[in-house]
């Protein structure tokens, strides 16, 4: 019955709304794809793809935590990703270990005591939803903290929009005019740690990375403005996350994995045919030369 | 306009020293200039040239000394819009996906509202900086599709529109065609008759000759400091270089 159904392509996007769980799905990983591929022009531009893993995967430890003690896993997560940061920096500062060494070591130690500590605290944890994300599952309590989590990133992003622009690009001019690049740095990095506690409940930890790094890479092969590119990173990443729910909805795949493959074929679609930074480009420009 | 006593001194660094992690990149540095006059800053890589620069911009701190801008702190100065710094080509993301006019309008944030919402004076400062680095044709252009020069002129443009005093240059000559050369040189003309301050790093040995009225012979510390015509010695240049003469490093000069 489901295969006829599908053949149209009306009922292919009407049937799943019909399901409480499916709307809800939908509308929360779009919100929650929106904020990541807002903050990812900024990562994949300040080059933190490194950091974005390392932060999201250090959460980990922070979410069991909560959700042990009761209190709300944002959090949790939110202490342990700065916490994760300044590890590193620390480890960094005080030994002559290599920076992209110690963050590896970090995060995976962190990861690791997380994993351990799911193991010992005998609770409801879902180990799964954490690793590969539950966004079919999300609980209305959950609903309600990553509305709260989202809107607060969106704000600030919105705010401080220009100055991390700057602080991206040209982080000596910032200071020199005056502008607190020590606030704008954890602001980043508060974002950035915020952002991958929403990004989990869709994708899970292991992949959340992906939706902070890959909309922006995609959006930086097609334009050269960066307000553009915000915009393109913002439709890409909530694309994605409906294809990857209606996919995986219709053939039975995990959901986690199949938003994050739709951003990877978009991906790939736009190093292949992006107008000026495309590969079919360049090909264009041999042949226009011989 | 501003009124500009020239006695008084704009930059003041007096034996500072920088280091990062406990390793010594600039000590006992002493450094004073006045308005309009331009000075030559010269020494290898790794001499402490960025060092000075992040110094003064309050980029990193100092460990000892004291500076002074108009009399007063690098904080101050930072939130008066004093200083403006312009850097080396090498030292900037030129694939970033930012126009012309977006990179000189951030001369201006420093001055605007949380939101930088430019007001009409800053979209002025902007178009008259732009015009006179001869970039008005390209005010949309992405800086990842400027010549070196070009990109160049940007910076200054930027540097222009942030209404500095002082105004710091790192290797402004590198790697920049004939026609930027031509117009950075006339632009410094004007700087100095407007009585800015010019603080450049260089390689070039004759542009310390052309522009510099005073030159700092920097290698971790200053090796010499003074009016060009006296201090700008092959004997001084030599010391700076680690005891290579200058002749094998530039050529036989004259």
């Amino acid at each position: 019955m489901e295969l006829c159904s599908f053949l149209t392509l009306d009922s292919f996007i009407k049937d799943p709304l019909t399901h409480d769980f499916m709307r809800k799905a939908l509308l929360m990983s779009s919100l929650v794809a929106a904020v990541c591929g807002f903050l990812s022009s900024y990562l994949t531009l300040k080059g933190w793809a490194l950091m974005g893993d390392a932060v999201s995967h250090s959460v980990m430890p922070g979410v069991v935590v909560a959700y042990a003690l009761g209190l709300p896993f944002s959090l949790g997560a939110f202490i342990f990703g700065v916490g994760s940061v300044a590890l590193i920096g620390f480890i960094k500062q005080k030994s002559r270990v290599k920076e992209d060494t110690v963050i590896g070591l970090v995060f995976t130690g962190f990861f690791a005591l997380g994993i351990v500590l799911v193991s010992k605290i005998k609770s409801n944890i879902d180990l799964h939803s954490i690793l590969f994300g539950s966004p079919l599952g999300i609980s209305l309590s959950d609903v309600k903290q990553t509305i709260l989590i989202s809107l607060l990133v969106v704000i600030l992003l919105s705010i401080f929009r220009k100055d991390l622009m700057l602080y991206c690009f040209d982080p000596r001019h910032a200071k020199t005019v005056g502008i607190n690049v020590f606030f704008l740095h954890y602001l980043l990095l508060t974002c950035l740690s915020l952002a991958a506690v929403v990004g989990l409940q869709s994708v899970g930890i292991i992949l959340v990375v992906a939706m902070l790094i890959t909309p922006g890479a995609t959006a930086y092969l097609l334009t050269d403005k960066f307000d553009n590119m915000t915009v393109i990173s913002v439709l890409s990443a909530i694309i994605s996350s409906l294809i990857g729910i209606y996919v995986s909805f219709w053939f039975d795949l995990e959901t986690g994995g199949s938003i994050v493959l739709a951003q990877t074929f978009i991906f790939l679609f736009a190093f292949l045919f992006a107008p000026r930074y495309g590969i079919f480009k360049l090909k264009k420009l041999f042949a226009g030369y011989k | 306009m501003e009124t500009i006593n020239y006695q008084n001194f704009r930059i003041e660094a007096e034996n500072i020293c920088v280091d990062y992690n406990g390793k010594v990149a600039l000590y006992d540095a002493n450094l004073r200039l006045k308005p309009g006059q331009i000075c030559g800053l010269v020494g290898m890589n790794g001499a402490g040239k960025t060092t000075f620069f992040n110094a003064l911009t309050g980029f990193v701190n100092i460990s000892k000394g004291k500076i002074r801008i108009n009399g007063e702190s690098v904080r101050s100065a930072q939130k008066d819009q004093t200083i403006a710094y312009v850097p080396q080509n090498e030292g900037i993301d030129s694939q970033f996906p930012i126009s012309v006019w977006d990179v000189v309008m951030m001369g201006r944030y420093g001055s605007m509202n949380i939101f930088r919402c430019p007001r009409e004076s800053d979209v002025q400062a902007v178009k008259d900086a732009i015009e006179r680095v001869d970039l008005t044709d390209h005010l949309s252009t992405p800086i990842g599709n400027l010549s070196g020069g070009q990109r160049k002129r940007t910076f200054l443009a930027r540097a222009i529109a942030q209404r500095a005093s002082i105004l710091l240059l790192d290797e402004p000559f590198s790697g920049v065609d004939i026609r930027t050369e031509k117009l950075i040189s006339e632009l410094f003309i004007q700087f100095k008759n407007e009585g800015k301050t010019i603080l450049l790093s260089t390689h070039d040995m004759i542009h310390v000759r052309e522009f510099c009225d005073l030159v700092l012979l920097i290698n971790k510390t200053v090796v010499a400091y003074g009016e060009t015509s006296e201090v700008f010695t092959p004997e001084n240049i030599t010391t700076t270089f680690g005891g290579i003469s200058p002749d094998s490093l530039f050529g036989p000069e004259s």
